[in-house]
């Protein structure tokens, strides 16, 4: 097919020896649209540019910023990458960022334990047992629960959460601060149940009926199609889901400061305060630092660590998706 | 043969008959939860928002509404304050308004204009590719990186003083605008994927030119889903607090904003300030921030739901 202003273009030079009266009357016209066309399509081209500038501006800034830090606050990658120790305010500060990880990594461990199996039970459910109407009641509630902002997630952590804790644990002779991991895990796993399981629900209802008509065909139930014909044949979609709730629950910030506290440590007790990247960021923006020292810089080099992990996950993610695609779509 | 085979099976035929059912109420309990978890949480807020107030039962419906109104309006007309019986959201409601429209203005044209070039402009091909791949990774960033990439973009600009806009509404606005940005170009695609063929090569054998055809005809059959797109994008944008804490919006501001390049304070930012007080009494005013909060996105997310279920013309 040829383009519309090339066609235009090709009937006026056509016309040009018998109606030299209707080509000036056309000619200018079609100039005009053509010009008209380009800067359109130009203008379009720039705005999807503007989101590949977008993740340039990302990566420049943070890693630009990072390297400001490192050259300020003289400490070596290595320390950073290895130390226990973060101590911004203390003379001299030491950052390193394995009490932020530990945390970061705490959380979204426990906040998966919760979501993952329930996301996905819940996905088997809406893809293979629900009758089309309760489905259609369901799905909408899912949606609106991922539409709940997490700091209203982090005040729930507050009012009840904690509270729930604190009644169930003093009453054994456990302490349970304010501020606790636990109760950051449970809010944010809640969270990110419903990403688990519309997507989840997504890959499975797409694995093609045959599959399954093959399996009742020859005798088997309907929990045997749920978890040995339609689970496997979708679980790559399935793990790609949750690999994208984890990058979310890694990069979710006010739930987990509302619900966690603000206290680096390293403990395996969860019922202690933690702090997690995202928290670190927020402290460090929320005090007293002025621009320039190194306390401020360093809350790049940690941005830095959450954008490569967060990244890296949604990359594997997408890799695993295509690799489900490619078999069934 | 049947008869000693039937009694092997018997055992192997009773788990299986029983599994079934267990299993599938276990799936169907999984799915109530986030049934449970929206009523427990708006109970709860509801609850904590009718604390302190003179005690009614809670299936006194009419009274507790009457106070949970009262209670909304109060905390809507005060401004931000350090004492619980006068603070209120005021300059925060104000502030997240001038985001939303901010917002709309700047990232609604670009996101739907990307969408469009990526759909019916680019060629397929590798620059596709890398924009395609490129969207759907910047969907998965934490939004709190937007908030630290708006503050030394818009905020500060690199420290040069003539282009930096300092912590004022259109840095914010920006930063949010980039933030929804992904997923205003996502959904434009998926909308205008759903237009059928037929409509553009009729279009085009009329002699329409491309954008002729875009902007009279896939453009309007689209425009639902579009704007299905773009009203959950802004409410998401509303609800955040991370990225608009990066980029500035103090919560102790009594001032209203008077323009884009003012001073400003949204209100999840001060729902998140009196959430941090250590005082028992803001809890009320807590709550009654967040119900606000919830009505405004609950309200705008219906209005998405209500255009699609409308107009699923092509679907």
């Amino acid at each position: 097919m040829t383009t519309p202003e090339r066609s235009a273009a090709d009937s006026a030079a056509v016309m040009k020896p018998d109606h030299p009266a209707t080509e000036d009357l056309w000619s200018g016209h079609s100039r005009f649209l053509a010009f008209w066309e380009l800067a359109i399509a130009v203008i379009l081209a720039f705005c999807a540019v503007v989101t590949v500038l977008t993740t340039l501006g990302i990566v420049l800034v943070l890693s630009i910023q990072t390297v400001e830090f490192f050259m300020e606050s003289k400490a070596g990658i290595l320390e950073f990458l290895l130390s226990t120790e973060l101590k911004p305010d203390a003379t001299p500060p030491t950052f390193g960022i394995l009490p932020l990880a530990w945390g970061t990594f705490a959380i979204a461990f426990g906040s998966s334990c919760i979501a993952l199996p329930i996301g996905l039970l819940s996905a088997i459910y809406l893809s293979e047992y629900a009758p089309r109407r309760l489905r259609g009641v369901l799905k909408p509630a899912l949606e609106l629960l991922a539409g709940i902002p997490s700091i209203v997630y982090g005040y729930l952590a507050l009012l009840l959460v904690t509270p729930v804790l604190k009644a169930i644990f003093e009453p054994l002779g456990i302490r349970v601060p304010q501020f606790n991991a636990l109760s950051a895990c449970i809010v944010v796993g809640v969270m990110i149940i419903p990403l688990v399981s519309s997507l989840s629900e997504d890959v499975l209802s797409a694995v093609p009926r045959g599959l399954r008509e093959a399996a009742y065909g020859l005798g088997a139930t309907k929990f045997e199609v749920s978890t040995r014909v339609v689970l496997p044949a979708g679980l790559s979609g399935v793990v790609a889901s949750f690999i994208l709730a984890i990058s979310r629950a890694v990069g979710e910030t006010m739930a987990v400061v509302l619900a966690a506290g603000m206290l680096p440590q390293i403990t395996l007790n969860p019922l202690e305060s933690l702090e997690t990247m995202t928290t670190y960021i927020v402290q460090v923006i929320s005090g007293e630092a002025s621009y320039g020292t190194a306390k401020y810089l360093s809350l790049f080099a940690v941005g830095l660590s959450l954008f490569v992990i967060t990244l890296g996950l949604n990359i594997i993610s997408g890799l695993v998706l295509a690799r489900y695609r490619e078999v069934y779509q | 043969m049947s008869e000693t085979a039937a009694p092997r099976f018997r055992p192997h035929r009773m788990i299986r008959s029983l599994l079934g059912p267990i299993f599938g109420a276990a799936c169907f309990l999984a799915t109530l939860t986030g049934l449970i978890v929206l009523v427990v949480l708006l109970g709860s807020i509801l609850y904590a928002a009718l604390k302190g107030k003179p005690d009614n039962p809670w299936y006194a419906i009419v009274a507790n509404l009457r106070e949970l109104w009262g209670l909304l309006r109060t905390v809507a007309l005060n401004r931000q304050s350090s004492d619980p019986a006068t603070a209120g959201y005021r300059v925060g409601i104000v502030g997240s308004l001038w985001l939303l429209g901010l917002v709309a203005l700047l990232a609604i044209p670009v996101g739907v204009a990307a969408g469009v070039y990526l759909e019916e402009y680019a060629p397929p091909g590798r620059l596709r590719r890398i924009i395609q791949t490129n969207i759907a990774n910047l969907a998965g960033v934490p939004s709190i990186v937007y908030g630290i990439l708006g503050l030394a973009l818009f905020v500060r600009a690199f420290g040069v003083k003539a282009l930096a806009l300092g912590p004022c509404l259109l840095a914010g606005a920006l930063t949010l605008g980039l933030l929804i940005l992904p997923i205003i170009v996502i959904t434009t695609q998926e909308a205008l994927r759903t237009v059928p063929g037929s409509l553009r090569q009729a279009a085009l054998a009329l002699g329409a030119t491309r954008w002729q055809m875009v902007s009279g005809h896939v453009l309007p059959a689209a425009l639902p889903g579009i704007m299905t797109g773009t009203i959950l994008g802004l409410s998401r944008a509303i609800g955040e607090t991370a990225p608009l804490l990066m980029v500035g919006a103090a919560g102790a501001i009594r001032k209203l904003p008077k323009g884009p390049l003012e001073r400003y304070t949204a209100l999840p930012v001060e729902i998140y300030n009196y959430a941090k007080e250590p005082d028992r009494m803001f809890q009320t005013i807590t709550a009654g921030g967040i119900v606000i909060l919830l009505i405004l996105l609950l309200s705008m997310n219906a209005a998405a739901i209500m255009i699609r279920n409308r107009f699923q013309r092509y679907q």
